[in-house]
């Protein structure tokens, strides 16, 4: 059933208009007119070109953009492409837009689509971020062909990045949540993603959206509860991942969307997570690719300076969440010059179970305890940058796989944890 | 004269032996009372401690810093304070109950005063306990932010916040206590007043350059290079 309370009339009565469809693409804005037009386009491209007689419907969900968003998107006409493909093209593409709300929250717009997608009945859906510039129409098939033509319910994306990019996704949201969850899921928080209608309906109906606490990362909560779901996911290779720089400031909101939905999914799911043991690889489909390698300015000397001062000012926060003797090891390795700097993987793994223990016994303010996180991430990510600097991509990716495995062998301390020790 | 003296005794006697007559049963029922009042309060103990333990109260008090304090101050544990006390004053509130029941002048205002009284004190309880609770929250909540914000002194800036606050809500309980009311206000105002322009005088004299860097980053777009450096998490 629809969710009557999510979609405005004027929105219900557009989505009327449409009827039911086979595809749907979800393209959550705000204020994005300088990249949304040729996302668009390269959306309507690869929707013509790979599911000629589909019906399909592009929905903008708008987070109350004042730069003309919404006005490019219904404004876009699908004729020029129309025109390309006209050898195949049966049906018509749509394009809806809605504002959702006044202020931009990435949980409503995730909603606003999975709403419009139940009421569409949409067999194959995709979510397509409005940042990434680089896009191909490819990428739109990659989704949506897996869920489409082979019955898949989830379809997460594997990007070709920088060896230097995407840290926190390489050491702790993915090695995690393949040692919790028993499945190597490399993005398993991602910018695009294609699902099931049965997946989005599921997921929709779920008790999840008036949590006040957890309103970030609804993407991740999609895919760990595709897992738990035992529903079927394989992975995509699309192509590079846009490259963003970053400030030391969008740490903090980084972990709130991944690390902390990450923890707090453990909660509910313990019955499934707790049977679960080792991890088996999912079907991955699309060309192949490696890292790339080339260099990369990156202050490794204030890493290490924010990880030692971290872990002096923090010491009373510390002794709340670790125990004694993880404690102990991180001042002593906080007191070493970088040279003799070395954050090891079993230490690290070893870290973020005590997170994540302290987290589930909500030990202190949660939010807290992902804040505290944040000084020793950086303390790991020196190790890694010094442990990888030369290192070729398949240097890294075993390094990865080393990091994997060593999160693997130290669940039965997780869950030793969880049960109540300490 | 003999006689008078035997009537007088005899008249004094009968009359002691009246008035205990008439004050035995007024006993017998404050010490009725006062057993009643005994077992009501062990019960509300008992069922306090059990809510206090299942509402993993103890936590919240080690969350709030308020622990720690009994653990200095050699008291036990906040769980088991706190049910000693309702447990007392309960059982206190009984035995005036009781003593009231005895008729005795001038006592009944006092016990009035006792029962006006105990609203204030479970205020300035209730007050001083989720005060030191929201102390270490704003403290740490401080501490972490300015950690992550590579902010020199981050320490000093959570320690100042809780101070702070404990001083605010110190001078708070003393006021719903009717304690030194002037007094306290006065001394309030004045380390209020005192700290807020020791921070005006170092930001303002010793923090100079701090103070622009700060205005700078705050108002002035950041330059390309300070965003390179830290690597992209997701």
């Amino acid at each position: 059933m629809a969710e009557e309370s999510v979609l405005t009339d004027d929105f219900i009565r557009q989505l009327i208009d449409v009827g039911e469809v086979d595809i749907l693409v979800g393209l959550a804005t705000d204020n994005n007119a300088g990249t949304v037009g040729p996302i668009l386009r390269t959306i309507q491209a690869g929707l013509l070109k790979s599911f000629p007689r589909e019906r399909m419907v592009i929905i903008n969900a708008d987070g109350g953009s004042r730069d003309g968003t919404s006005e490019l998107v219904t404004g876009a006409s699908v004729d020029d492409m129309r025109r390309a493909y006209s050898g195949h093209t049966l049906r018509t593409l749509h394009s809806v837009s809605t504002r959702y709300a006044a202020s931009p929250s990435s949980q409503a717009a995730l909603r606003t689509i999975l709403a419009a997608a139940d009421l569409l009945r949409a067999k194959a859906c995709a979510v397509i971020s409005p940042e990434s510039t680089n896009i191909e129409p490819e990428w739109i098939a990659r989704l949506l062909r897996p869920v489409y033509h082979e019955n898949f319910d989830l379809v997460t994306p594997i990007y070709r990045r920088h060896k230097f990019e995407g840290l926190l996704m390489r050491n702790l949201v993915y090695p995690m949540t393949r040692a919790v969850y028993g499945r190597r899921i490399r993005e398993p928080y991602a910018s695009e993603f294609g699902f099931s209608g049965r997946l989005g309906s599921d997921f929709l109906a779920r008790d999840v959206w008036e949590h006040e606490g957890a309103r970030f990362g609804r993407e991740m909560e999609l895919v760990i509860g595709a897992i738990a779901g035992n529903y079927r996911i394989c992975q995509t290779y699309l192509g590079t991942k846009e490259r963003v720089e970053r400030q030391a400031a969008d740490l903090v909101p980084a972990m709130r969307q991944t690390v902390a939905v990450l923890f707090s999914s453990m909660d509910t799911t313990f019955s499934f997570w707790s049977d679960t043991h080792g991890s088996q690889a999912i079907p991955t489909t699309g060309p192949e690719s490696e890292v790339s390698l080339e260099p990369v300015r990156i202050n490794r000397k204030r890493l290490k300076q924010m990880f030692s001062d971290g872990v002096a000012e923090l010491e009373p926060v510390f002794s709340s969440i670790l125990s004694p003797s993880t404690l102990s090891v991180l001042k002593h390795i906080a007191s070493l010059g970088e040279e003799e700097f070395h954050y090891p993987a079993e230490l690290w793994a070893k870290t973020v179970y005590e997170f994540a223990a302290s987290y589930h016994k909500s030990v202190i303010s949660r939010d807290h305890i992902i804040q505290a996180l944040a000084p020793l991430y950086r303390g790991r990510i020196f190790t890694f940058l010094v442990e990888n600097r030369s290192g070729s991509a398949e240097d890294v990716e075993n390094n990865i796989e080393n990091l994997c495995c060593e999160f693997e062998r130290s669940k039965p301390y997780l869950l030793e944890l969880c049960n109540g020790g300490k | 004269m003999r006689e008078i003296i035997w009537a007088e005794l005899t008249q004094a006697t009968q009359e002691i032996v009246r008035e205990f007559a008439h004050l035995l049963p007024r006993l017998i029922v404050m010490l009725i009372i006062a057993f009643a009042g005994w077992v009501i309060a062990y019960l509300l103990k008992w069922i306090l401690r059990s809510i206090l333990r299942l509402a993993k109260f103890d936590r919240l008090s080690e969350n709030s810093g308020a622990s720690q304090l009994l653990h200095r101050a050699d008291l036990p544990p906040s769980t088991e304070l706190l049910s000693r006390f309702v447990f007392w004053v309960a059982w206190l509130g009984f035995i005036l109950i009781g003593v009231s029941v005895l008729g005795i002048g001038g006592l009944q205002q006092h016990i009035a005063r006792f029962f006006l009284f105990l609203p204030r004190l479970f205020v300035a309880m209730f007050t001083i306990f989720f005060g030191l609770l929201a102390a270490s929250f704003f403290s740490r909540a401080a501490l972490l932010a300015a950690v992550n914000a590579n902010l020199p002194s981050s320490r000093l800036l959570s320690v100042s916040i809780r101070t702070m606050i404990t001083i605010f809500v110190v001078s708070m309980v003393f006021e719903e206590l009717g304690l030194a009311e002037q007094t306290t206000r006065l001394a309030f105002g004045i380390a209020f007043g005192a700290l807020m322009l020791g921070f005006a005088i170092a930001f303002g004299l010793g923090g100079r350059g701090l103070a622009r860097q700060f205005l700078e980053r705050r108002f002035v777009r950041e330059k390309k290079s300070e965003k390179e450096d830290e690597p992209s998490p997701l």
